[in-house]
């Protein structure tokens, strides 16, 4: 289909490309989200080795950001908990809109292993922060991430953003 | 020269006679002497600075709920003679209260605060007593066998 | 040549303390620790951890729950170098059951313990590496330690959190090419090494940032409790390896690492870092001398379905990468413990930072705070 085609594989004829102004932007947007560089726990170490060379996050057109300020999105890695909640949500506040938030692992997403007798944990990130994608495990494998961030490209792709929104 | 557990005792009682109150050794269980909680500021500087004994590194200190009373419990080891011992206290459920130890090994200091926060033991003398792991205002003590889980902590909901 | 002018003033400069908050999320901090660090100028006055950004409650989940139940929980303390927590508590619940394990199993775990070292002291240096600003010696021990992952897939499918060793044996017993896969790891982590000690330990830019950093005497060392590669980079011999000669490590022939102060004084950060990578080369001694000799039989020892020690208590340690972990296991005669404390070496050396971090340059704080290798997971429990 048009646009899309065109600009993943190369082309002969050249010239013109046909598409929506919207798919170009969410195009550009997807494939080079910047994310903002926060580890918490075990799934944080499977993080770092997925930005080494063997799996190589970067290829995605990821960096990561210190600052929540420069920040597209935000991988919430590792368990939650009371103490750490109200920082979350500052620094999630702090990051300028459209952005997203990847939950990582089954502490982020459910409380993980701590559901029961937790008394200081945050029974997943979602009770915060609204979250976009999960991705499940304990901790989740590096391909397993990279399907996660698949998965967000292909929801920023298929984003509205001009004309009426719902 | 390394000591046994008996010969601690022994020494031990043959310098503080009452404040010594018993030991305690099983078959694959490690032998452990009880001692009186107000003395045991002087007993740990006796085993520090005795000469046979030399105990200068404190493994670890923890809070101990006995569902009668609670309980402070001290593993202490020599690197020079290589030999441990493990001393406990047994305090009142309501006003638990021991001298603090961190004069004599430092490394008590971050274990004392978190038998503090975790167990609500009160450790004289102690620099700087407040919760080290839960939020400087978290209610309770989350370690002790009739705790229960808050409902809520700033608006966050705890339970599942 | 024109002379050096000096500028006099009438009043003096007035300068103030600034309390700066290096807080939970930053890049440099090894995780959610929040550092308040008052300064004059740029020389730290003091500095003040906060930590529980991390309190997962493992203390009470292990009261509720049975003996074999606890060792994912153990797991995920120090969550870089699981096999070496594992061990330490299943050691403890062994020698209150009097249980004795087969002597395949001691090699195994020997062998996967020492592994595992190999893979924890590459994470060290290697953020070590990056906080000094030095991104390639992260990269090389970041691919090679997939090598040691991979080892660890195929025996127990976990990659960084296995539940392995279990109470009585392990859970799984070794695959068919174990031994040739180590030899290979062997292999390339000294060839590694051998790269990065040319590239980043050796290197002048690095001597200059880490030596005369954070020194930590012997007798400071020892009265606030620290071990590990901390103690040892002070000169101080204290491996408990050798000092309670648990297991079968009598059996291997393997030098305990101290630093002794070549570049710089004695217990600064980079004697810290040359113990580690020199231990890296010692567990690969240990390695090879027990695939060769891993003897045949069960990996189970033969005990009761459902694991219900004695009345007792016993505190039992082991030396894992970062220092003396002990668990204090108090046990009821039930299915399920009564208290278990976690000593933790992370905790017991990030107390310390304090005492050896005054009066030098902001920078080097956290050059001293990578130095530490402390995993919050430990700190907080």
């Amino acid at each position: 289909m048009g646009l899309l085609n065109r600009l993943d594989d190369p082309y002969e004829t050249g010239g013109v490309i046909l598409g929506t102004v919207e798919d170009l932007l969410n195009w550009g947007r997807g494939r080079s989200d910047w994310y903002l560089h926060f580890g918490l726990a075990c799934c944080a170490i499977e993080f770092m080795a997925m930005n080494a060379s063997h799996f190589d996050f970067m290829r995605f057109g990821t960096i990561p950001r210190p600052s929540p300020r420069q920040a597209d999105f935000m991988i919430v890695s590792g368990t939650v908990t009371l103490k750490m909640a109200e920082r979350i949500k500052k620094l999630y506040d702090q990051m300028a809109e459209p952005k997203y938030v990847i939950s990582m692992g089954s502490c982020a997403n459910c409380g993980g292993p701590y559901w029961e007798h937790g008394y200081h944990v945050l029974k997943g990130v979602d009770r915060i922060i609204p979250v976009d994608v999960y991705v499940p495990g304990c901790p989740p494998r590096p391909e397993a991430l990279e399907e996660g961030m698949m998965k967000l490209q292909e929801k920023i792709m298929n984003q509205k953003l001009f004309g009426k929104k719902k | 020269m390394k000591l046994q557990a008996k010969d601690i005792f022994d020494k031990l009682k043959s310098e503080f006679s009452d404040s010594i109150i018993e030991i305690k050794e099983d078959k694959g269980s490690d032998p452990f002497i009880t001692v009186d909680a107000k003395k045991v500021l002087d007993i740990c500087l006796f085993l520090r600075d005795t000469e046979e004994l030399s105990f200068d590194y404190l493994s670890s200190l923890n809070g101990m709920d006995y569902k009668n009373n609670l309980g402070v419990v001290y593993n202490l080891f020599s690197t020079i003679h290589n030999h441990k011992i493990t001393l406990k206290v047994i305090l009142d459920k309501e006003q638990p209260s021991v001298p603090s130890i961190e004069g004599v090994w430092k490394s008590a200091n971050w274990h004392e605060r978190e038998a503090y926060d975790m167990f609500g033991i009160k450790f004289e003398g102690h620099p700087n007593l407040i919760r080290i792991l839960s939020p400087y205002d978290w209610e309770g003590y989350p370690l002790r066998k009739d705790y229960k889980t808050p409902e809520y902590y700033h608006g966050f909901k705890v339970p599942y | 040549m024109s002379e050096l002018r000096t500028i006099e003033t009438e009043y003096s400069l007035l300068t103030d303390r600034l309390r700066v908050n290096v807080g939970p999320q930053h890049p440099s901090t090894h995780g959610v620790l929040r550092l308040e660090v008052v300064l004059d100028g740029e020389i730290v006055v003091d500095v003040i951890p906060h930590i529980g950004y991390l309190h997962r409650c493992f203390e009470k989940h292990a009261e509720a729950m049975t003996y074999p139940q606890v060792v994912p929980y153990v797991d995920r303390m120090d969550y870089i170098s699981s096999m070496n927590n594992e061990w330490s508590y299943v050691m403890g619940v062994e020698k209150l059951m009097d249980i004795k394990v087969p002597e395949r199993v001691e090699f195994i775990r020997v062998i996967m313990a020492e592994l595992n070292r190999i893979a924890n002291h590459q994470i060290a240096v290697a953020t070590f590496g990056l906080d000094a600003g030095a991104f390639t010696p992260f990269l090389y021990f970041f691919r090679d330690r997939e090598m040691i992952l991979s080892i660890f897939e195929k025996t127990c499918g976990g990659r960084l959190l296995y539940n392995y060793f279990t109470v009585g044996g392990l859970n799984y017993d070794i695959y068919p090419t174990f031994v040739d896969d180590c030899l290979a790891v062997v292999k390339k982590v000294r060839e590694t090494n051998a790269e990065v000690m040319e590239l980043l330990i050796k290197n002048k830019i690095f001597i200059d940032r880490t030596a005369n950093i954070g020194i930590l005497p012997a007798d400071v060392g020892i009265n606030f409790g620290c071990s590990g590669p901390m103690l040892r980079g002070s000169g101080v011999p204290f491996d408990l390896r050798r000092v309670d000669n648990y297991s079968v490590y009598e059996k291997f022939d393997f030098e305990v690492c101290v630093g002794k102060g070549e570049v710089g004084s004695l217990g600064d950060c980079w004697d810290r870092n040359i113990v580690r990578m020199r231990e890296m080369e010692e567990s690969c001694k240990i390695i090879e001398q027990a695939v060769k000799n891993i003897p045949d039989g069960d990996v189970k020892a033969a005990i009761p379905k459902r694991v219900k020690p004695p009345v007792g208590e016993v505190y039992c340690r082991t030396e894992t990468p970062k220092g003396e972990l002990g668990y204090y296991i108090v046990s009821d005669g039930g299915l399920k413990p009564y208290r278990v404390k976690g000593r933790a070496p992370s905790f017991v050396n990030l107390s310390v930072l304090p005492e050896i971090s005054k009066g030098y340059m902001f920078a080097d704080l956290i050059l001293i705070l990578g130095s530490v290798d402390i995993v919050l997971g430990e700190v907080d429990r």
